[in-house]
């Protein structure tokens, strides 16, 4: 039964970040990152990580897809003003991405993979448990990812006003 | 709960890896194909994403939670990354009008 919900969750993501990238229209491709997105957090219900998924989904269909979509909007771009790349130009393009993934799926078809043996712990991807991971071994990484988000910020703040002279 | 554990013995660890390798080739793939610096934006958001799946897959397989802290971190950076990159955006396209990568040419040699 699982493995159906997988395969469903993996064609709709291909599907989506297919569309991504060929829509003509850039909105749209802000919609299908989004389904795209949500369709991953959906893997991550799958591999028993709950708090993941709540995370990502907050994050990042409900903070950085704003984002995009209000520059997007600001910006005014359609399907109109969109620049396109010469024909065999675009050709190359799928051609190397598509060589590239034929060179990692050949590389990982013969990688052995360590699965662990023995029971999984259900609770592992509940926020109590990572909560004490997070706040004990990486207590200090979690304090400095505070300092680089503030950097962000200001760094987005001064770069986006308007100079004024 | 007995559904998740059913995840893990009826879908193999290899199916995540060869997803994620999709999705992180149509991401370079859509890097190279696009000229909107925005859509450029979008794909890398792609391929960040395609590995935090592949970290996940590998934590809840081989039962260790650091793999889910390091997901949560690399979200993260990509949020930050996203603020100050489309900043930069917007006062790209404040000065020039545009967010065609072909005419951000300035400091080409």
């Amino acid at each position: 039964m699982s493995q159906y919900v997988f395969l469903f969750l993996s064609l709709l993501s291909v599907l989506c970040a297919l569309s991504v990238i060929f829509a003509k229209n850039p909105i749209h491709s802000v919609l299908f990152l989004i389904l795209c997105f949500f369709s991953i957090a959906g893997h991550y219900v799958l591999l028993n990580a709950q708090f993941l998924a709540i995370v990502h989904i907050i994050v990042y269909s409900g903070a950085i897809m704003v984002l995009f979509l209000f520059t997007v909007m600001l910006l005014n771009l359609n399907s109109t003003t969109e620049a396109h790349k010469p024909i065999a130009v675009k050709f190359a393009a799928v051609l190397s991405g598509g060589a590239l993934m034929l060179v990692l799926l050949a590389s990982f078809k013969t990688a052995e993979v360590h699965v662990a043996t023995g029971a999984a712990d259900m609770k592992m991807g509940l926020v109590k448990n990572l909560g004490q991971v997070l706040f004990k071994e990486f207590v200090l990484p979690f304090e400095i990812s505070s300092i680089l988000f503030i950097a962000a910020m200001v760094g987005a703040v001064i770069l986006a006003k308007k100079e004024l002279n | 709960m007995e559904a998740v554990s059913e995840t893990m013995r009826t879908v193999p660890l290899n199916w995540y890896l060869y997803l994620s390798t999709v999705l992180f080739s149509i991401g370079v793939a859509g890097v190279l194909l696009r000229r909107n610096a925005i859509v450029i934006f979008m794909s890398i958001e792609l391929m960040l994403n395609s590995v935090n799946l592949l970290l996940a897959a590998f934590s809840a397989y081989s039962n260790n939670p650091t793999g889910q802290v390091f997901v949560f971190f690399i979200m993260v950076v990509a949020a930050a990354e996203v603020a100050v990159g489309l900043a930069i955006l917007v006062m790209i396209y404040r000065n020039s009008k545009t967010t065609d990568i072909n005419s951000l040419n300035n400091l080409k040699w």
